[in-house]
């Protein structure tokens, strides 16, 4: 298959997907989560083994929530693969996922004009 | 219109910004200046065999197509408004406008990074903000401030057919007050957009009257 600007998606070897060792394996997240998705830890610890990783995840969700990209990219790993990881922690309770009880519509004007206000007082 | 205060007790509303742009434009650096973390980086895995058909593009990653394609990140926490801004920086080639996807749908908006030495790069990026309706500015990155490539913002909105309306600014990627301002500008032309719209609707509302009239004219010939 090519893209759109005619070249083929793949060019070289070095890009095919790594095993998946840390899954098991898997490629799919039990849990439906995005980039954006936020996730925090709850208060009790999960019983039972936890990988390397997974502990990882956990304490990067320790305190306030983050992201699943923040969690990818902390942990250095792909994006899929910090997703099933969460996943694993939302399925075992170590985890939940962030439920904001407003709706983050980005093209709502008041949303907007309160990450605006937000954004100038922020200090670099 | 104070629909936005914020509230102790909730979760923290994630909210995307997109940086894109050409190789080697300061997209990177940009992240850098302004996040509250070390700009980090991931990859997302992609697969041939869900770029053509759109829903869920990560499945059939069994299939033997996959490429990875690297993504920038970073974090801006606005404490009193209980949100977090996540940046993303991502490469402006086409063959990855697929990620865009993923990462534009439900962001605020997108800033353009445009190098006048090599101002096309930024022209796929222009485009596809432009066709999937994403509020953009375009950011000039100064990598040399008195070089002969200096161009005015006037020629830069000509050079890439920009509309009107749409932000061109100077900036400086590497200086944190600079990369703010690229993303303070950026929002307040995404919340201009968004209350030109919510006008735009409300003239566009039809009146409910007469369609009631046409149906009871209807009921009395039948
Ligand atoms: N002189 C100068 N160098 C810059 C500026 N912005 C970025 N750079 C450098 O240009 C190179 C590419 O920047 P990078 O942020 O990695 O670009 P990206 O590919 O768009 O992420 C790096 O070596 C940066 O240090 C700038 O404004 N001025
Ligand atoms: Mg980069």
């Amino acid at each position: 298959m090519a893209a759109l600007d005619g070249t083929p998606w793949v060019d070289d070897d070095e890009h095919e997907v790594r095993p998946y060792a840390l899954t098991g394996g898997r490629t799919r997240p039990t849990n439906e989560m995005s980039l954006s998705s936020l996730l925090k830890a709850r208060a009790t610890a999960p019983e039972g083994y936890l990988s390397p990783e997974a502990a990882h995840c956990l304490a990067l969700c320790r305190g306030e929530a983050r992201s699943v990209a923040e969690v990818a990219a902390t942990l250095g790993q792909p994006v899929q693969v910090a997703k099933i990881l969460l996943s694993d922690l939302l399925d075992a309770g170590a985890l939940i996922m962030a439920m904001p009880t407003r709706t983050a519509d980005p093209k709502d004007p008041n949303l907007l004009e309160a990450v605006l206000e937000g954004l100038r007082t922020y200090v670099v | 219109m104070r629909g936005y205060e914020p509230m102790s007790s909730d979760d923290p509303i994630a909210l995307k910004i997109v940086v894109g742009g050409g190789f080697g434009v300061g997209k990177t650096t940009m992240i850098g200046s302004v996040s509250e973390i070390k700009p980090l980086s991931t990859e997302e895995t992609l697969t041939s065999a869900s770029s053509g058909t759109g829903t869920d593009r990560l499945e059939g990653i069994e299939n033997k197509s996959t490429t990875t394609v690297a993504l920038d990140f970073g974090r801006i926490t606005l404490q009193k408004q209980n949100m977090v801004l996540l940046l993303f920086g991502t490469p402006g080639q086409q063959r990855f406008w697929f990620t865009w996807d993923d990462l534009s749908l439900g962001a605020i908006g997108a800033v353009v990074l445009a190098d006048t030495r090599r101002l096309l790069d930024c022209f796929a990026a222009v485009e596809y903000f432009e066709s999937r309706d994403v509020p953009f500015v375009v950011a000039v990155n100064e990598f040399d401030a008195d070089d002969a490539y200096r161009y005015s913002s006037e020629e830069v909105r000509e050079a890439l057919e920009l509309k009107a309306d749409v932000p061109v600014l100077l900036c400086d990627a590497r200086d944190p007050a600079s990369a703010k301002h690229v993303l303070v500008s950026l929002v307040s032309y995404a919340h201009a957009v968004s209350l030109r719209r919510a006008r735009e609707r409300a003239v566009q509302a039809p009146p409910a009257a007469p369609p009631l009239q046409h149906s009871s004219d209807l009921g009395a010939t039948s």
